[in-house]
């Protein structure tokens, strides 16, 4: 219908129309966000404001004692196991799982093209749709027997976390990188292999720096994802509330945490409070990391 | 000659890297199916799910995963992909973008049972919808809405400004552009981020637990009249998807078969989520080719 | 507070209003279509997981009677069974626990309908092989003083706890009936029945607990001084870890959640479901317990 009419006045409507329902699109996406940050912010800061907990407290205190009565010193409500497990297992997974997906989306973009295309990245992402609880399970009955048997402790650890998630995570990375490296113009690449490169430094040098926005995304919505996810991960890490001193001691994360007590706690509780201050400080962390990981990626990339 | 040689061991390193990816998720894979797939019979795929007693089926949970992936995605597209436009299109690079694409790059941290708890006070409670699909889907939307709009941003920035100059400067408008030829350059990404988004609704539990709730009452499939309290098609009604299913026999089932229903549903699921990955695959390539006329 | 969560609603309206292009408004008719039958209307259950299964089973006999009368059985724990009741967002609030041991759950407004008992035993893998334990052992165990199974009189064997986590009803009950309310030391701690069961059955050496209703045989029960975590033990009031499945109203319950409750209470549930999923009828109890824990006879 658009093709018969050329009018002046149709395409300014037309601009008009895709401008105000892209803005209208991104306007609810906008209050979606502001309108779900501000809430766990609300929530999350209700532990320091009406229970009064300090927030170097909460931040650098091992202690977590939700439930101890009074006269016994409690409730104490410091997260830095939590943080410290969260952080060692996001950190690790994303670098096992980035390198692997660079390789595999290098792999069906540049080397095996036909059939990655059309047969290995729907296998990944099929990856993506098995619920976490499966992958828990898978991880509880073939995991945390063989690390348990095989390398020593309980079985249950940060390794097996880690494993698990990398996983997990590895579908969102590739495919976002395999995606912005086949948008790139075949040009590129031609030019450097007609300047005598190989085909090693014509992906080195070449197609995954001009890939670099796609790395960095999918990076960052790996690790995004990798401190969110909780199911699968609380499964195989043993949840103990103790620092771990190596990588076979089990660990316990923020989310795990939350996943396990909240809906147990009730609501407006110092305890529940707690909780929902970890889901607003797991924002919190995951928005200092993509940041420096952007800035350390960007810098790296000028350099070139 | 050093080059050629640096080449030659980059391409094993690809070669096995892959391999071993692959192996990893044949073996994932296999384990699933192999374990699963010999309880699968018609019976059990039709058949109500049971609470207490052996030989429930997953008929109504089948039905219930596909309608809020329905309901879910026709939200949570349209909205994306046109924020993800107006995101990258026409907002301009101030601190202020930078500042929303920073808080959604960030949402997708969020522990899906935060987002779950969320959806219980606004959507279940303060809305007096209850436990439903519309709960759950809207619960969905927001757990998926940032995903989506980084992946259509994505895509779109990777479509080389030469298309784009070339088509503004053949008397199109920037709308007419972004719709005949942004759009299809990047719709191959589009794709992916849309099959990535479907396998997060078809593998969620904890958001959903406190949304679309995990009880299946009754339903009627001879009553189609959408607002029905016992038709299937109503969105008010509470409604357990597959992956819900799976999670909440797992964690305190006391049903006598449970490893059978757990490991038939999760390899239903994985079968489900390929053939769903294959049809949308096989259509973008199709409507692709169609676009760009190629 | 009030100004943030109406910001919320109004943004989250709006792209539902979008999105449904307002067919909102026919839920909430629903309900009141036709009062004329004898019982009808929309009630929820929310709360503990323990309960649910048994819930699920009752509510789909109860709407086979009563066929214009909806029951909605949901999980979610009981943390949150209890702030949906207190809050009026559901009819009724399931419990493992009674309402005053919840911090921040204003109990006096809230009526207890003691559904059932549930039983709880410590568990161990099946290869220690051990069928009894003193109390002051299990406490020992449990608070970290005793490490291998060698000093119980079992193999030489490492000890690995797994508990419930800590807002668990489970592990409150075991807490303070079992363990005289000691501190238990740090071990893993996981989340759902179904996977205690799973990691004590796989795991060498491994201790926990479960409510009866899910031994089946892949782990081990052991008895407490002597006495072993069955039925008649407990109705009679010689094995004392047990608690009562509560379900909670706000006040007096009425229509549909009233007929609901008694229903609960009928023989049909009692004698059928109830046994059936290894709990133990309330009406069976030859003892009542109350909020502090002092037990007398009926």
């Amino acid at each position: 219908m658009k093709n018969n009419v050329a009018t002046g006045a149709f395409r300014l409507n037309s601009e008009l129309l895709g401008r105000l329902l892209t803005m209208g699109a991104a306007v609810i996406a906008i209050i979606s966000v502001v309108s779900i940050v501000s809430f766990i912010t609300v929530k999350g800061m209700s532990t320091f404001i009406i229970n009064g907990v300090s927030v170097k407290e909460f931040l650098f205190s091992t202690q977590w004692w939700p439930d101890r009565p009074p006269e016994n010193g409690g409730p104490q409500v410091g997260v830095l196991v939590f943080i410290f497990g969260s952080i060692t297992i996001a950190a690790l997974a994303v670098l096992l799982s980035a390198p692997l997906s660079i390789i595999c989306a290098v792999f069906m973009a540049e080397i095996a093209p036909s059939w990655g295309q059309r047969f290995l990245q729907p296998s990944i992402e099929l990856l993506a749709g098995i619920p976490s609880v499966v992958y828990g399970y898978i991880g509880l009955s073939l995991l945390v027997p063989f690390i348990r048997d095989n390398i020593g402790g309980m079985g249950f650890s940060i390794l097996a976390g880690f494993l698990v998630l990398s996983i997990m995570i590895l579908p969102t990375i590739v495919s976002v990188l395999t995606d912005s490296l086949r948008s790139l113009p075949r040009e590129y690449k031609e030019a450097a292999l007609a300047l005598g490169s190989t085909r090693w430094q014509s992906i080195c040098h070449v197609l995954i720096p001009a890939a670099r926005n796609g790395l960095i995304t999918g990076i960052v919505l790996g690790l995004a994802r990798a401190f969110g996810e909780a199911l699968a991960v609380q499964m195989v890490i043993g949840n103990m509330r103790k620092m771990p001193t190596s990588i076979i001691d089990p660990v316990i994360t923020l989310t795990g945490a939350i996943t396990m007590d909240m809906g147990n706690t009730p609501m407006g509780s110092l305890w529940n409070n707690a909780l929902w201050s970890m889901g607003l400080f797991t924002l919190m962390m995951s928005c200092f990391f993509i940041l420096v990981l952007r800035f350390v990626v960007r810098k790296g990339g000028v350099a070139r | 000659m050093n080059s050629r040689r640096i080449d030659r061991i980059a391409t094993v390193i690809f070669w096995s890297g892959a391999l071993a990816v692959i192996f990893f998720l044949g073996a994932i894979i296999g384990y699933i199916l192999y374990h699963g797939g010999k309880y699968i019979d018609w019976g059990f795929l039709t058949k109500p799910s049971q609470a207490i007693s052996a030989g429930g089926g997953i008929g109504p949970q089948i039905f219930n995963t596909f309608y809020l992936l329905l309901l879910s995605m026709s939200i949570t597209i349209p909205i994306g992909l046109l924020a993800g436009v107006y995101l990258s299109e026409y907002a301009g690079t101030n601190k202020l973008t930078e500042a929303i694409r920073l808080s959604i790059e960030t949402l997708n941290s969020l522990p899906s049972i935060v987002v779950g708890l969320f959806g219980l006070l606004v959507f279940v409670n303060m809305t007096g919808w209850g436990y439903s699909l519309i709960s759950g889907a809207l619960a969905l939307t927001v757990l998926n809405l940032p995903f989506m709009i980084r992946i259509t941003e994505v895509s779109i920035r990777g479509v080389p400004d030469g298309l784009r100059e070339g088509s503004l400067a053949l008397g199109a408008n920037h709308w007419q552009t972004i719709c005949r030829v942004v759009l299809p350059a990047a719709f191959p990404g589009l794709i992916s981020g849309v099959v990535i988004t479907c396998g997060r609704v078809f593998e969620e539990a904890a958001a959903l637990l406190f949304t679309a709730g995990m009880a299946s009452p009754a339903m009627n499939f001879n009553q189609w009249n959408i607002f029905s309290g016992s038709s299937p098609l109503n969105p008010f009604r509470p409604a357990e998807t597959l992956a819900v299913h799976i999670w909440k026999i797992n964690a305190e089932g006391l049903i006598p078969d449970l490893r059978r229903v757990a490991d038939g549903s999760a390899a239903v699921l994985i079968l489900f989520v390929l053939g769903f990955n294959l049809t949308a695959r096989w259509l973008g390539r199709r409507i692709h080719r169609k676009m760009t006329a190629t | 507070m009030k100004k943030a969560k109406f910001m919320v609603v109004a943004a989250l309206c709006l792209s539902t209003v979008i999105a449904l292009a307002g067919c909102g408004g026919q839920a909430a008719q629903q309900g009141t279509d036709n009062k004329a039958q004898q019982l009808s209307g929309n009630i929820t259950a929310v709360g503990s997981t323990a309960l649910q299964p048994l819930m699920e089973q009752a509510a789909t006999q109860f709407m086979a009677k009563n066929p214009n009368a909806k029951v909605v059985v949901q999980g979610g724990g009981s943390g949150t069974g209890l702030t949906q009741v207190a809050q009026g967002a559901a009819d009724i609030g399931n419990s493992d626990i009674y309402a005053e041991e919840k911090e921040g759950i204003d109990a006096s407004q809230l009526t207890d309908h003691q559904i059932c008992v549930v039983g709880m035993a410590a568990v161990v893998n099946p290869a220690i092989t051990i069928d009894n334990l003193t109390k002051q052992q299990l406490v020992d165990i449990f608070t970290g003083k005793i490490t291998n199974w060698n000093s119980v009189g079992g193999p030489d064997q490492k000890i690995v706890l797994v508990n419930r986590p800590k807002a668990s009803g489970t592990r409150a009950v075991f807490k303070k009936f079992a363990l005289g309310g000691a501190e238990e030391a740090t071990g893993i701690e996981e989340d759902s029945s179904g996977t205690v069961r799973k990691i004590i059955h796989d795991t060498p050496g491994a201790i926990g607990y479960l409510a009866l209703s899910y031994l089946d045989g892949s782990v081990k029960a052991v008895s407490l001084d002597g006495v072993a975590p069955n039925k008649e033990n407990i109705t009679t009031g010689k094995y004392l870890v047990w608690g009562y499945e509560h379900s909670y109203t706000k006040g007096k319950p009425s229509g549909v959640a009233e007929a609901f409750l008694n229903f609960m209470m009928t023989d049909e549930v009692q004698k059928n479901i109830v046994p059936q999923l290894g709990y133990i009828p309330g009406t069976e109890m030859k003892i009542v317990r109350s909020v502090d824990g002092s037990v007398k006879n009926k």
